[in-house]
């Protein structure tokens, strides 16, 4: 299973499936992290987390261990 | 009238607001500035008195954090009587989501398509009639920044507001509809028709913070009914709706937007490229605060300051108003008092505003431009090794500035406990009315050393950093660690009379409490100083001060200065902090304070009025947002306590390693650190995720 948190910089993937508790996928989904949204990877920090991503037009930056629960697949 | 500003944080509200109601509150271009809400009236005769309210910018009517509880509870309980939803055009998608949400809470709508000249220079297209037509609400164009379309907004706002008519909700698909159908028949009775559709919706996402007295067979029923849907959607039911409504608005989207200019790098991605890299973001991050603080406190502030205070308020000004007093033949205690207590204290703390004016002027340019988001995605990862959140630097900036924006700002933080150790921590970097007592003290005790005021700063951030690492590793602190989300903002270049406006209103408040406060101390300090507890005029040694500060002072004999004049000016300095140096300027106006201290003590003096608990406002404020008395005793006890040690420590081995004494003190420092050592290595509770 691929998550997010192994997406290397400048790639686009599509968001398969969330999995994780509760609270934390109600707020990664709030945010426009959907099932079948294109996310692509922007860049990750100096110091090698978080991780900054495009989606749905808007810069987003999330922790790689929240980045963990989003399953993603290569995008077509 | 009541007409409420709504939207997702960063969207422009509280530019708006300014505009409209002709308020001067902070704005920034970071998500998060506004954490209250607050009101006031149009300024625009329309007919009426009309109450605009703005509220903190929310993601979604679920809310997690603190400033998103207050906009929901606001918008489902005071219910006013239209809202305008601020939408941001150039992050529509996002934006409409919680417009999905808006249309459901049974009150009349409109949209106002925000930063509507940053779309039209892009080149994208947003058919607006068309919006309007598929959302069933006005939907307006508008640029709070320019000033552009802000009257017709209102204009249509009241017009729904009289109308009273609420928009239709968006449509599920038939699943999801089916149910919804079926709770609302189950609570018809239990709530308004208003509120209806909302509370239907939020029973079938599980929403906790629902609060409706419904009978528990009826809160049965409607957990069968949904757990009966998840079985068969294999999700769960808030994902289900919260899919559908991305769904929804994508199909909007795909019809009334186009953007010709979809994936090219924009200016701000060009930007980022540079200052959040992987080689560059540290090094410009760290040239970024050491220009701030060396152009405002050591080079252009300085200099200003130092003329200032030498020359304005040591030459000028006590020898202007003294002619003036002897030319028109004032009684002699009269001139003392003018002299020796107004013009050495409120002087002694107006001296400073050339650097306070610089470092506000920073800190605004910081704020406006969109930095401070990058500051979090930099650091977030150092910042969470010390149990605070990347989000925990931006309070801590601003706390720079005043301790009183910086603690409010920690309410964005998500989890509890980084936001509590964020309170605690954020006035140990010195606040702008700190900065005087740093440059009294190294300016006079330390003039050579270019490195004793920034030293400050320093130890400001290895406080809170020594500190976030013993607590985390305390069991209150263990707590779930809470997800870090937060969006980027593009950058926009400030406009300079925007930012002027803000410099010069905090610079301003500075002015004010220094003719109010520090006005009003220095003349308490000045009578006590004078006169002896029989009222009589008395020799500044048998005063009514030095026998207070003689009662306390053998409590800071160990760290250096127990006397009662330092004891004194620490204690005035919990009604404001530069009120130190106010009572100082009164108190050493005669002997002059250079011969009051060794270099060391005046140290020991300095780390432990920075560290130790902050001013009154900013104390009512960690009650404030503490919400709890114990919690509030702990954050001020910590601090002083803190603080005491951190100057006995420095103060003993000080003398110690100068070679002037090895003694009990030098021991007891010598465990003391040990003894902080032992709590910064140990091994910790252990972190654990909530499942």
């Amino acid at each position: 299973m691929k998550t997010l948190k192994d997406i290397p910089c400048g790639q686009i993937v599509k968001v398969k499936n969330l999995s994780g508790e509760k609270a934390l996928k109600r707020r990664i989904m709030d945010m426009g992290i959907t099932k079948g949204t294109d996310l692509f990877v922007r860049k990750i920090a100096p110091l090698g987390d978080p991780i900054e991503i495009n989606v749905r037009g808007y810069e987003l930056t999330i922790r790689k261990e929240d980045a963990n629960i989003i399953e993603v697949e290569s995008a077509v | 009238m009541k007409i409420a500003l709504a939207g997702n944080p960063n969207s422009g509200k509280t530019t708006l607001f300014n505009t409209l109601t002709g308020s001067n509150q902070h704005v920034g271009n970071w998500p998060g500035v506004t954490v209250e809400k607050k009101d006031g009236t149009l300024r625009r005769n329309m007919g009426e008195t009309v109450i605009i309210q703005d509220l903190p910018g929310i993601y979604s009517l679920s809310p997690y954090t603190l400033e998103e509880i207050i906009t929901r509870k606001y918008l489902i309980s005071d219910r006013p009587d239209a809202i305008i939803n601020i939408v941001d055009a150039s992050n529509i998608e996002r934006n409409l989501y919680l417009t999905t949400q808006i249309l459901e809470v049974g009150i009349p709508v409109v949209i106002a398509l925000n930063m509507i000249d940053i779309v039209q220079k892009k080149g994208d297209i947003i058919d607006i009639e068309k919006m309007s037509e598929k959302l069933g609400v006005p939907v307006l164009e508008m640029s709070a920044l320019k000033v552009v379309g802000e009257t017709e907004v209102v204009r249509a706002a009241l017009l729904a507001a009289k109308s009273g008519k609420c928009p239709t909700p968006i449509t599920f698909s038939p699943e999801t509809e089916n149910v919804l159908r079926e709770i609302s028949e189950l609570i018809k009775d239990y709530v308004s028709p208003q509120t209806l559709r909302f509370c239907s919706i939020k029973l079938f996402e599980h929403d906790g913070k629902t609060r409706l007295e419904l009978p528990d067979a009826v809160k049965l029923q409607i957990e069968d009914l949904v757990y009966k849907f998840e079985d068969k959607a294999g999700d769960d039911s808030d994902s289900v709706i919260i899919n559908e409504r991305y769904n929804y608005i994508s199909r909007i989207t795909e019809e009334c937007v186009i953007l010709p200019h979809k994936g090219e790098l924009t200016v701000s991605d060009k930007i980022d490229k540079i200052v959040t890299s992987r080689v560059l973001a540290l090094p410009i991050f760290a040239a970024v605060m050491f220009l701030v603080y060396y152009l405002s406190i050591s080079t252009i502030g300085g200099l200003m300051t130092d003329w200032v205070n030498e020359t304005l308020f040591g030459e000028i000004v006590p020898n202007g108003i003294g002619a003036f007093l002897e030319r028109i033949g004032t009684a002699e205690w009269l001139n003392a008092l003018i002299l020796d207590g107004i013009v050495a204290g409120v002087g002694a703390v107006l001296g400073f505003i050339p650097q306070m004016l610089m470092l506000f002027l920073f800190l605004t340019l910081l704020e406006d431009c969109g930095y401070m988001s990058r500051i979090a995605f930099i650091l977030d990862r150092i910042f969470k090794k010390f149990g605070l959140s990347g989000k925990s630097f931006i309070p801590i900036l601003i706390g720079t500035g005043c301790g009183v924006p910086g603690i409010l700002a920690s309410r964005t933080i998500e989890s509890e406990s980084d936001r509590r150790m964020t309170i605690i921590t954020t006035t140990f970097i010195p606040c702008s009315a700190k900065l005087p007592i740093i440059a009294l003290i190294a300016g006079t005790f330390f003039p050579r050393s270019a490195f004793v005021a920034p030293s400050a700063y320093f130890i400001g951030m290895a406080a809170i950093i020594v500190s976030g690492v013993m607590l985390k590793k305390t069991k209150p602190f263990k707590g779930a660690s809470a997800p870090f989300v937060m969006e980027l903002p593009a950058y926009h270049p400030p406009k300079p009379s925007a930012v002027l406006r803000t410099t010069l209103n905090r610079g301003a408040e500075f002015v004010q409490r220094a003719g109010t406060i520090i006005l009003l101390a220095s003349v308490i300090i000045w009578f006590l100083s004078n006169h002896s507890f029989s009222f009589r005029v008395s020799d500044v040694a048998d005063s009514m001060l030095a026998v207070i500060g003689g009662g306390l002072a053998p409590l800071f004999a160990p760290v250096g200065w127990g006397k009662w004049e330092a004891v004194v000016a620490a204690l005035t300095g919990i009604i404001a902090k530069e009120n130190i140096v106010g009572t100082m300027g009164v108190l050493y106006n005669k002997t002059g304070i250079e011969t009051a201290f060794t270099p060391l003590a005046a140290y020991s003096f300095l780390l432990f009025n920075l560290l130790c608990a902050p001013c009154l406002a900013a104390c009512g404020t960690v009650a404030q947002e503490m919400k709890s008395r114990k919690w509030t005793a702990f954050a001020l006890g910590y601090q002083c306590g803190f603080a005491y040690i951190v100057a006995f420590i420095a103060y003993q081995l000080g003398r110690f390693f100068s070679g002037t004494g090895f003694g009990v003190g030098t021991v007891a420092a010598l465990v003391l650190v040990w003894a902080m050592l032992m709590m910064l290595f140990r091994k910790g509770e252990k972190k654990w995720r909530q499942s």
